[in-house]
């Protein structure tokens, strides 16, 4: 085993900053990339779904005034 | 003769979109799976580098992301061209869709090589071949996205966002051969096709299992993305209005 503990572990032979640095930022970046693309889709199926219900108002109007 | 060319079955978005909703799940599965592995190899199993210390295990995320750099940004402007020229839909979704994970992929490269330039060069950035161009795909990708952005007219949009995605790949064999072509700071290629690998077994399974992790996660990503591409282009067509009421019915 590389590492005699878990603060050795998270010293990273002193270069903590960087090796923590680098994975932290990947991390975080690879975690919002797919949350804004799910909030993308989420959205673009309600924005269909408010536009099923206009039309559904629509057709109701047009069946009172016929 | 039967129709045996089907290259067009799945160029139509509402195949792809089921198609999508059917494989994400395992796209996920395997990329987490294939980067837990890594990182496991990668900081238990591999040793630590003679020379560099423990600072070189930024590697393991540093030249994935760097080649998830250029193959996106390759398959971007592939499939804008593609969707230029055939005026297929989905091909142009597709580009539109790569792109912001192409950007990231490439500022996560910069910020890695950053952090790995400061304790081995003694310096956060240098204006050499390598850096410089992979900053200009930066750009390439920034430009690309608030073109397609800023011009209304979705197809008009896709196709000046292809016009530039296909000059801009001029700059990806210039990254890859930087190293060679100019004399730079940055290492040579860590690997090649025609020599042995220079780096110790371990540290060459991390990498490369980490490497497949972001081609499942990019392909993952980008499949979401399309979709909600195809959701508010296409919110019109039947078919898609039909699988929605299903869905919430």
């Amino acid at each position: 085993m590389t590492w005699a503990s878990a603060s050795d572990f998270f010293a990273m032979g002193g270069y903590a900053v960087y090796v923590w640095g680098a994975y932290g930022v990947t991390a975080a970046c690879m975690l919002i990339d797919p949350i804004l693309a799910a909030r993308r889709h989420r959205q673009a199926l309600r924005d269909m779904d408010d536009e099923f219900e206009a039309d559904d108002d629509l057709d109701a109007t047009a069946g009172v005034l016929s | 003769m039967p129709s045996s060319i089907r290259f067009f079955h799945f160029a139509s978005p509402a195949r792809f979109y089921a198609l999508a909703t059917r494989w994400s799940p395992a796209l996920w599965v395997l990329a987490a799976v294939l980067a837990a592995a890594a990182l496991y190899i990668g900081f238990f199993v591999a040793p630590t580098d003679a020379t560099q210390g423990d600072a070189y295990r930024i590697i393991f995320i540093h030249v994935p992301a760097a080649w998830m750099s250029m193959v996106l940004y390759l398959a971007m402007a592939l499939w804008a061209a593609i969707g230029w020229a055939l005026n297929a839909r989905l091909a142009s979704m597709f580009a539109r869709a790569i792109a912001p994970t192409g950007a990231m992929f490439t500022f996560l490269a910069l910020w890695t090589g950053a952090l790995w330039g400061r304790p081995t060069w003694g310096t956060w950035w240098v204006w050499d071949a390598r850096l410089t161009s992979e900053l200009i795909l930066l750009f390439l990708y920034l430009g690309y996205l608030a073109l397609v952005d800023a011009i209304d007219d979705t197809r008009r949009a896709d196709r000046a966002g292809a016009l530039l995605a296909v000059v801009g790949s001029v700059n990806v064999p210039i990254i890859y051969f930087s190293v060679k072509w100019w004399n730079t700071l940055h290492q040579g290629a860590s690997i090649t096709l025609s020599s042995a690998p220079t780096m110790a077994q371990s540290m060459l399974i991390a990498m490369l299992l980490m490497t497949l992790a972001f081609w499942a996660y990019a392909f993952a990503v980008v499949f979401k993305r399309t979709q909600a591409i195809v959701a508010e282009r296409e919110r019109h067509a039947q078919w898609l209005t039909t699988t929605r009421k299903l869905e919430t019915a």
